[in-house]
This record gives C-alpha cells, sequence and structure tokens, in this order.
C-alpha cells in the first residue's frame, strides 16, 4: 500500500520530504549528552540497592573516599533538599497516600536500584570501582510484589503511610443498571504487564553550577520542565537555569520525567563548584528508568443479543512500584478518558485503584494508559462477539459512532472532535481478505486474523481541560513557537515542543515555508534549550503537531500578514490583495512585480520609508497556543499470525493499518510513526516484559532478558491512511505519535485468540510467549496432529 | 557498562601468549573475538586482571582439510565457518549464530573454550565427535569433545593452556540438520538440537548423531534417540519415534523463558525436525 501523496494542502505542506534532521544522525555526528565535553568535569557513578526492600543499617563509605581522585561521597543524610521529588498531578478531590521521594534512598531502600549514594570523581572508570567500595549494610524486609495482595493488607511498602493503597479515582456515572438491563454481560480480567521504554540511549546527565547559574544537559523529553523542577528544588528563580536537551537517543515516555539523578548531580555541582556527568548503563535504565503498564483490570461488557452494545466497567488496579513519579498517578486515568472506544454506549465507568509494591515507579510509557484501555475494550468486543456468534467486524460497524455525529460526547464526558471510523475498517478492508488468512496451513501452522478499531485522547493539552480547576495537573499544557525571518530571508523557528526522533523539525519546516514562501531547508528548528525561545512544554503525549505545530502555524501566519502588509505598502496596493505565489508576494494579477520574502526582510529591518505609518520594524512574531479541545486519532488495524501448535510459537505474518491522524504534513514522518508505534505494542504482545521474582528480585536486567523485537521478529507493516481534519486546530491534525502503539497489542492479541480457538483456547492475557501459548494448549489437552 | 580494571597485551607469537598467561597466572583470560568474554566484564561477571589477545598471533585461523579430519584455526571467525565448504552441520549451525556483525567477530575457538551450554557450536561438536587441540607449557594436547565440556561455563582446559585447533570430520556423506529454538533470531537457543545422519545404499540410516543444546550445564548427545534410529528406517514415523526419546534423561534448568517440562518437549519437537532436514540432506 502507498498512501497518496500531495493533498493539495500546499507546496510542501502534505509532501514527502526526507527528514532534515538525519544527516548528522546516519552520520555519526549527532551530539548526544555522552558527546559534550565540559572543561573540568568529574564523574559521578551511583551506588544502588540489590535488595527489593531493606532499612539501610549502615553505610561506610571510607574506602571509596580514601581512593585517589575521589572527591565525595553523598548519601540521603547529606541532602538538604527541602522537599522530595516531584508528581506534577494528584487527583483532586480524592485522598492520595504518597510517599516522600528522595534522589537518595534516607533509611531504607523500595526497590532494587533504588540509589543510596553517588560517588563523585575524576575518572569514568575508577568512581565506578569507587562505588564498589562503599559498604552498604541492609536489614531485609518483607518485599510487597502481587499489587492485589498489597491491597489486602500484611506488608507495607511504606510503613508510616499505614496501607499500600495510594488512592481511588473513578469516571463515569453509574454502569451497574445497564449493565442489568443487558441480556449479556461478558467478564474477564486482564493483566497488562509490565514494560520499559527501553531507549537505546539510556539517560545522561551534565550539571554545571557556576557563578551562581546552573547549567544541565539532560537525555530528556521534558527540558522545560526540568528547568522548572531544577529551580523549585533547589530554590533557585527559573531565569539563573538553563536546560539543554541535545540530540536525544529516543525517550517512549521514559524521559517524560524528572529524575532523582537530575536533582542530585545539579545539587553536588553546585555543593562541588565542579560540573558533573553521568552516563546512565543499560543495566540501570533496566532497573531505574521509570517502567509502564502494569494494570490488573476486572472488565465487564453489557450488551443485547443482537450485538448493540450497552455498557463498559472497568476496575482497573494499578501498579504504580514503590514511589510516584512525575504523572504516575495520571497514566490510568488517560485511559479511562478512552474507555468508550469508539463505540457507542449507554454508560461507562472505569474505577481505578492505584497501589504501591516495591518495584520501580510507574509512569508514561507510550500511549501511556492508552493501549491498556484500548486492550481492554477492543478484545472485549471480541469476546463479545464470539459469545452471541455475531461476526466481530459487524459488531464493531453496528456501534462505531457514526461520523455524521461529531463532535461526539461520550458517556464519560469527553468530546471526540472527528471521526470515520467505518471510512478506516472499510479501507483497511480492501487490502486484504481475512478469510482466506485464516486456518490450517500445509505444515500444521494455525493462522488467525486479529483486529482492533481504536481511537484514542491526545493533542495534550487545553489547560481548561487539565490546569488545576480542570483535572489538576500543576501544567496548562499549551505551547509557543517564535518565527524569526533574518535580514537574509533564512528562517530561525523556535519551538517549545522538544523533539527527539520524531521527524518535526522537517514537519514544522515544511509548515513555515508553505506561509511564507521559501524552502524548508532554509528553515532552523531550534529545540530542546530553554534559554532560546520561550516557555515551553516539551514533547509527550502525541502533542508536538497539534499544540506545537498549530503554535507554529499561528506565528507564520502572524509574519505572513506583516509580510503582505509591507508588499502592500510597496506596491499600493491593498494586504488583503498580496498573494504569495511561486515564492513571491505580489499583487493577485500581477505575479510579476512581487517582492520575495529575503527583499521584505531586508525592508523591515532596513525601515527607512519601506513600513507603512506606525508599523515597527524587525519581522519575527510569537504565538502562544491553547487548544480548544483533545485531538482524538483513529483506526483500524489488523494482524495476521500464525501459530505453531507444537512449540506454541507465534509468528506476525502480516500486519496492516490504516490510520486517521487528520491531512498528512509529511506521509513519510506518519508511516514511521506508525511503524515504531506498532513494533511497540507487538513487543508487548509477544515479546516484552519487565519481570519481578517473588522476592522483588529484577529478573530482565538487560537486553539478553528482555526480549526487544528486532526487525527480524517482524513483517514489513502495510499502511493506509485516511484524512478526517481535526476541527480543533487550523492545520487539522492530530497526533500520531503514540496511535500504532495504542492500537496495536489488541490486533495481535485477537489474532492469536482466532489462531488458537479451534483447539478450545478463547482467551489468553500477554504476554504470548511461546511458553504460555504452549501451557494454554497443553491445559486444553495438547494439538491434534 | 565499565569493566573493572585490566592489563591488556596482544602477543605475535603463540609462545609469547603462553609466556603472558603464565605471567598472569588465574586472573588472566585469553580473548579470541570478545563475543562471550567482553559482556561480562562489562557486566563485572569477569574481572580478569590480564587480556591476552590472540589476534596477532599468527596460524590461528583458516579451515584445511587432512584425511578425512577438517582443521580448523580456534580464530577461525563463525561467518568463515558458516561459509565453508564440506562442514556440514557445524556450518550449518554456524550460520544461525546470533547475527551477521556477531559471527564476523565471534570465533569457533573462544565460543568452545568458553564453554555456554546455550551456544550452538559446543553440541556440534560433541555430537560429531570431533576434538579440540590446546597448547600449554607442556606442549600440545587433544581433548575429545565429549571430554571437554565439564559443566557450566567449565572445560578441562587447564590455567595456562590456548585453544588453537578444532578438528571436526569432514561432512562428506552426512546430511546436517539444525533446529534452533528462540524468541529472537539473535538469541541464544532456548533449545536447540543438531543431528546428522548418513544413508545406507537402501535409504535406512547407516549412521546417526544427535547433539542437544542447552538442556543441561553442558552439550548433551542424545544417545538414545540415535540408538533407536541407527540402522533402521528413515521414514517418518521411525523418526518421530526416535525423537521422543531426546529429552530421556535429561534435566534442563528451568529459566525466564522456559520450564524444565517446556525444555523437554521442545528437545522432542526439535529433534524431530533436526533429523528430518538431516534424512532429506542425506
Amino acid at each position: 500500500m502507498t498512501p497518496e501523496d500531495g493533498n493539495g494542502h500546499g507546496l510542501h505542506v502534505g509532501r514527502r520530504m526526507r527528514r532534515k534532521e538525519d544527516p548528522p544522525l546516519i552520520q555519526g555526528r549527532a551530539k548526544y549528552v555522552d558527546d559534550i565535553d565540559v572543561a573540568g568535569v568529574l564523574w559521578a557513578a551511583f551506588v544502588r540497592s540489590p535488595e527489593a526492600h531493606a532499612r539501610i543499617a549502615s553505610i561506610d563509605a571510607s574506602a571509596a573516599l580514601a581512593r585517589p581522585g575521589v572527591h565525595a561521597v553523598y548519601t540521603g543524610a547529606d541532602l538538604d533538599l527541602e522537599a522530595g521529588l516531584p508528581t506534577a498531578w494528584v487527583p483532586p478531590g480524592v485522598d492520595v497516600n504518597a510517599p516522600v521521594h528522595w534522589p537518595l534512598a534516607k533509611d531504607a531502600v523500595k526497590h532494587v536500584g533504588d540509589p543510596v549514594a553517588v560517588v563523585v570523581g575524576e575518572d569514568r572508570y575508577a568512581v565506578v570501582d569507587a562505588a564498589e567500595d562503599v559498604l552498604v549494610d541492609y536489614d531485609p524486609l518483607p518485599a510487597v510484589v502481587d499489587p492485589e495482595a498489597a491491597l489486602e493488607g500484611g506488608d507495607l511498602v511504606h510503613e508510616s503511610l499505614g496501607s499500600n493503597k495510594v488512592h481511588e479515582w473513578s469516571l463515569g456515572g453509574d454502569v451497574e443498571s445497564a449493565l442489568e438491563a443487558s441480556e449479556v454481560v461478558v467478564e474477564r480480567r486482564f493483566v497488562n504487564h509490565r514494560t520499559s521504554g527501553a531507549p537505546i540511549e539510556p539517560r545522561g546527565i551534565i550539571a554545571d553550577y557556576r557563578a551562581g547559574e546552573l547549567t544541565v544537559w539532560s537525555s530528556t523529553q521534558v527540558p522545560h520542565f526540568l528547568k522548572l523542577f531544577l529551580a523549585l528544588q533547589l530554590g533557585m528563580t527559573e531565569d539563573r537555569v538553563r536546560v539543554v536537551a541535545p540530540d536525544v537517543g529516543g525517550g517512549f515516555g521514559s524521559k517524560l520525567q524528572v529524575y532523582g539523578e537530575e536533582i542530585l548531580l545539579a545539587w553536588a555541582s553546585r555543593r562541588l563548584s565542579r560540573p558533573i556527568k553521568w552516563i546512565e548503563t543499560r543495566s540501570e535504565n533496566m532497573a531505574t528508568s521509570h517502567h509502564g503498564r502494569d494494570q490488573i483490570a476486572y472488565v465487564k461488557l453489557g450488551a443485547d443479543r443482537d450485538g448493540t452494545l450497552n455498557a463498559l466497567h472497568v476496575k482497573i488496579i494499578a501498579d504504580f512500584g514503590a514511589y510516584m513519579m512525575l504523572l504516575t498517578p495520571l497514566i490510568p486515568s488517560l485511559g479511562a478518558f478512552v474507555m468508550a472506544g469508539c463505540y457507542r454506549w449507554k454508560a461507562v465507568r472505569t474505577d481505578i485503584t492505584g497501589v504501591m509494591t516495591n518495584k520501580m515507579a510507574t509512569d508514561a510509557i507510550r500511549g501511556a494508559g492508552r493501549p491498556e484501555a484500548t486492550h481492554y475494550i477492543e478484545v472485549m468486543l471480541d469476546q463479545l462477539a464470539a459469545e452471541i456468534d455475531v461476526d466481530r467486524l459487524e459488531l464493531r460497524r453496528r456501534n462505531f459512532i457514526p461520523k455524521e455525529d461529531f463532535p461526539a460526547e461520550t458517556p464519560v464526558g469527553i468530546v471526540y472532535d472527528s471521526g470515520d471510523y467505518h471510512g478506516t475498517l472499510d479501507k483497511l478492508l480492501t487490502h486484504f481478505d481475512p478469510e482466506a488468512e485464516r486456518g490450517r496451513t500445509a505444515d500444521g501452522k494455525l493462522r488467525g486474523v486479529g483486529f482492533s478499531t481504536w481511537t484514542e485522547i491526545c493533542g495534550l493539552a487545553p489547560s481548561r481541560a487539565t490546569g488545576p480547576s480542570g483535572l489538576g495537573v500543576q501544567a496548562g499544557l499549551m505551547e509557543s513557537a517564535l518565527v524569526r525571518v533574518h535580514l537574509t530571508g533564512s528562517i530561525s523557528v523556535y519551538t517549545g515542543t522538544s523533539p527527539h526522533g520524531q521527524g518535526l523539525e522537517t514537519a514544522f519546516a515544511q509548515i513555515v515555508a508553505d506561509r511564507l514562501g521559501c524552502d524548508p531547508q532554509q528553515i532552523d528548528v531550534m529545540h530542546g534549550d530553554t534559554s532560546q525561545g520561550p516557555w515551553g512544554l516539551d514533547t509527550y503525549g502525541s502533542r508536538s503537531l497539534a499544540v506545537g505545530g498549530e503554535a507554529i502555524a499561528r506565528a507564520s501566519a502572524k509574519v505572513a500578514d506583516k509580510v503582505r502588509a509591507i508588499v502592500a505598502h510597496k506596491l499600493e496596493a491593498a494586504a488583503d490583495d498580496i498573494e504569495l505565489r511561486e515564492g513571491k508576494f505580489s499583487v493577485k494579477g500581477s505575479p510579476d512585480t512581487g517582492l520575495t520574502l529575503a527583499e521584505v526582510a531586508g525592508m523591515a529591518y532596513i525601515p527607512e520609508d519601506n513600513l507603512p505609518e506606525g508599523m515597527e520594524p524587525g519581522l519575527e512574531e510569537l504565538s502562544f497556543y491553547d487548544p480548544e479541545n483533545f485531538v482524538f486519532p483513529f483506526g483500524a488495524h489488523a494482524a495476521v499470525v500464525e501459530v505453531d501448535p507444537e512449540t506454541g510459537n507465534v509468528d506476525l505474518v502480516r500486519y496492516l493499518a490504516v490510520d486517521d491522524c487528520g491531512p498528512a504534513i509529511n506521509p513519510t514522518l506518519i508511516e514511521g510513526q506508525i511503524h515504531g508505534g506498532i513494533v511497540h505494542a507487538v513487543g508487548q504482545a509477544l515479546f516484552e516484559q519487565v519481570s519481578y521474582d517473588e522476592n522483588g528480585q529484577l529478573e530482565t536486567g538487560s537486553f539478553v532478558s528482555y526480549a526487544l523485537p528486532s526487525a527480524a521478529e517482524l513483517p514489513s507493516f502495510e499502511t493506509d491512511r485516511t484524512e478526517t481534519p481535526s476541527p480543533v486546530n487550523s492545520l487539522g491534525v492530530k497526533g500520531v505519535g503514540e496511535a500504532g502503539t495504542i492500537a496495536a497489542s489488541a490486533a495481535v492479541t485477537n489474532a492469536v485468540i482466532d489462531a488458537l480457538r479451534p483447539l478450545g483456547i478463547d482467551f489468553m492475557n500477554m504476554p504470548l510467549t511461546p511458553m504460555r501459548v504452549w501451557e494454554a494448549i497443553q491445559e486444553k489437552g495438547g494439538a491434534p496432529a | 557498562m565499565i569493566p573493572a580494571e585490566f592489563d591488556y597485551v596482544a602477543p605475535e607469537s603463540l609462545d609469547a601468549a603462553l609466556a603472558a598467561l603464565r605471567e598472569g597466572g588465574e586472573d588472566a583470560k585469553v580473548l579470541a573475538g570478545g563475543h562471550s568474554l567482553v559482556p561480562l566484564m562489562k557486566l563485572r561477571l569477569a574481572a580478569p586482571a590480564l587480556i591476552v589477545d590472540l589476534r596477532r598471533v599468527p596460524g590461528l585461523d583458516g579451515i584445511s582439510e587432512d584425511g578425512g579430519t577438517v582443521r580448523i584455526g580456534a580464530m577461525t571467525r563463525h561467518h568463515a565457518v558458516a561459509t565453508a565448504p564440506r562442514l556440514g552441520l557445524a556450518a550449518r549451525a554456524a550460520a544461525t549464530i546470533a547475527d551477521q556483525q556477531v559471527r564476523n567477530r565471534g570465533t569457533i575457538g573462544g565460543t568452545l573454550a568458553h564453554g555456554d551450554p546455550a551456544s550452538d557450536l559446543p553440541a556440534v561438536l560433541v555430537a560429531l565427535e570431533g576434538a579440540v587441540v590446546v597448547r600449554g607449557e607442556r606442549g600440545e594436547r587433544t581433548i575429545a569433545g565429549a571430554d571437554l565440556f565439564q559443566d557450566y561455563l567449565t572445560t578441562a582446559l587447564e590455567q595456562g593452556e590456548i585453544l588453537t585447533e578444532v578438528r571436526l570430520p569432514a561432512a562428506d556423506g552426512w546430511g546436517a540438520g539444525y533446529a534452533k529454538f528462540n524468541r529472537r533470531v539473535e538469541d541464544w537457543a532456548m533449545v536447540a538440537v543438531c543431528a546428522a545422519v548418513r544413508k545406507a545404499p537402501d535409504g535406512s540410516c547407516e549412521d546417526v548423531r544427535v547433539g542437544l543444546t542447552n538442556m543441561a550445564g553442558v552439550p548433551l548427545r542424545a544417545g538414545a534417540v540415535e540408538a533407536a534410529l541407527r540402522g533402521r528406517s528413515l521414514d517418518p514415523s521411525a523418526i518421530a519415534a526416535a525423537a521422543e526419546q531426546a529429552a530421556e534423561g535429561t534435566d534442563p534448568p528451568a529459566d525466564l523463558n522456559a520450564s524444565a517440562d517446556y525444555k523437554r518437549h521442545l528437545a522432542r519437537v526439535l529433534c524431530r525436525r533436526a533429523l528430518e532436514e538431516a534424512a532429506a540432506a542425506a
């Protein structure tokens, strides 16, 4: 499948363009944190807990301190911070039971990898040796590992809190009456297991405090968040703190965080008056970069026998791990907002219980709550279809919110902006015949097909919805853009988003180029340095284009308005009659007399009598954009799997996806996001699991045991699009960074169950590893020869 | 991923390498391709004080044949083994090691001296009744494949010895089959079965060798399978019946991906598949 190119949006928007940011990345000339040298830098190494839960009886750092070149060893007792690490979202109106979280453990450790001490010294290698010399005496405490058992009482993660329960939070009204009135109620227990973000570049930090000013380079998705919290934690004013996110080698949500190491290095740099650097190892990344998912969900779906959906009730037990990090308690709630999926219901309700265990904290990992929600909805739809013997696609079609109903308010009070769910499913089915893909192969493999017709909520976020009077996130989540035309007509665009692999420099340049009549290659998109450009809200939640891109479009439009006014003045025409045509601003009907952007820029900076009366010189404009609503991308995905009934191995043989994220800015970038997103979810469905044993020991400490899939395990994906504009922004765009991840785990799981139904298996939880599939087959009496 | 401090030498002769090893004593380790040792060092699971790199030692690389025996220098890369003619089962198995980058660096001598029961070539050496040549201070000795692997990551090589050559029978007349099960193509085997079959003129099984990977702390030979098939028909039902005995007497350690029961089951399935492939190729 090749999506259509050139939707007539403009000379550049809507067309394929190679990523401007790629040449340095593929030539090895990118600049990651580890590539940055700061004169006089010291190195940090962390002493981390090997215990899941223990009291710290004593710490002896004397041997480490005695090593040559070691400047300091700090422990929790040395910290003089006023407050623990931040949680930006506290659900309003409910009690939240949260522990104080220090960058170094004080008195007790709560999970494997919990930092106990930091060694700072002159040599990158020697500090690691010295860290091994720090002797920590632990008194082990019982580890709380099972989240359901943790809610029943017994051992506590934090004794002072008196309970392992963090909070209860619900969205949606009464669902019981609609369930009772249903002819069929299907109930399932889901385990949506823990995963890692697994960026190929682990975290890295340099903190340099000098002369009252702090500069921090960090491999982060959120330099602005980090700047704010560094200032707050260290008692500094924001103007004295600069955070730089240089090239960032993947985040996937795991770098949407304010980590203790970031605060601690800044604190230690101030204390030692030296820059300090730390590069996370893969082992540290697996243990101490936040994890995602980890929910148990009890789901009830009520329907009538003709396939009319009535009610959905999802009770989620969310395993938050040992501490509340930046957005930990928010994550399951993001799923609750879209628990209606693409369907009409009488009632939908989500009840969330957060629980602490002796594991690394969970927080946002690509999709963040929405992959879990889609998984529950879409697997349940297939479960219902089998129960009432209605075709699973017919069931979906019968209950889709029809496109004429948009904007459509769901039973949970969220208003979907636009959608055409029939359209994406119809287009998906033009690309393959599901029935022809099913059945038994000549060599005895079982083939199954699974679908996921999904929507999600992204474009974070309208401040009215998320601010203090709304959901209570302590941030407006608006976005900024500054478009600066230089004297010669080249352009610098400053965005408050923080791209880290998405290709946004290219997409943003395309948007500006169309509005100002220039070559996208002449446009530099600047990001990730809080000392440049206005306050921004960074990159996560599929927000950068729908919010940040719209800000850029608006700032560009302001510049274009000024250009038109100058051209109108020079050509003695009305500004409304000036049009951009073939790279020139000219009077309609007289293209030969037009002026280029460079010519106008020269006039703007050397005003003489070039400018209309009263116009200020210069050519740059700022826009702050607070969206009216979220945006709701959607799509129809299908997976074809082949199960080897002898070994339990699942082979994903085809994956087809039709997505709708509004009009394309650059189809190549959309495909990149969709492909990567699908792999992320296929990883969860078939390969990846962060695993702790019953004692809270991490069993997946490296990529040997954490089975991140590679290209060799995957087919070439078949993608296509429809384009349903969002009314929320002028570009009509919706986010796409998380789409594939939100959609795909249900499609794969449904396909595996479809393949296994002939053996009597009608439900399975992820990860669908060979042994689990084989064991499920054995439970049903084994595979027929 | 920072290893503990170590010294490094790259001697230019085998004698110099042996001398360096002698000097380094029990804290010295030989480095061949580095794809087993270096990751262990980075995780600090191994912390040798001295690394003796064999990359400059002449004469340890290359494949030659000598009267029905193929001699493979210890520093021969997996890629060279995988693409060599007349190596049969060894080539078939080497072609599945991890990925191309690993095959371009990893060596046959390194993987055998490391003795990881989940890697591909140890079971091949045992099944084919190959041998390794080692050099030490007291001169040269030959260790039969069956005697090389003593325990998990433990071989019969003594301190100060260097594995210099691998000897395998030429594959003429033998069909090779290799069935490896793992979750990702670059993973070590959860279980693998290697099989070599030679047919009699009437198409029956004249001789057969079967090796098991990752079914114990050392590579195993599936003697019961061989006995059940040797001299018998190679039809599918005979192969299937023989393969049912693949896990006989094994007690594989469970791991994150596979219980002992599942490994034994996989051994039976993979044994049948390896034998079918070998019989078809013979």
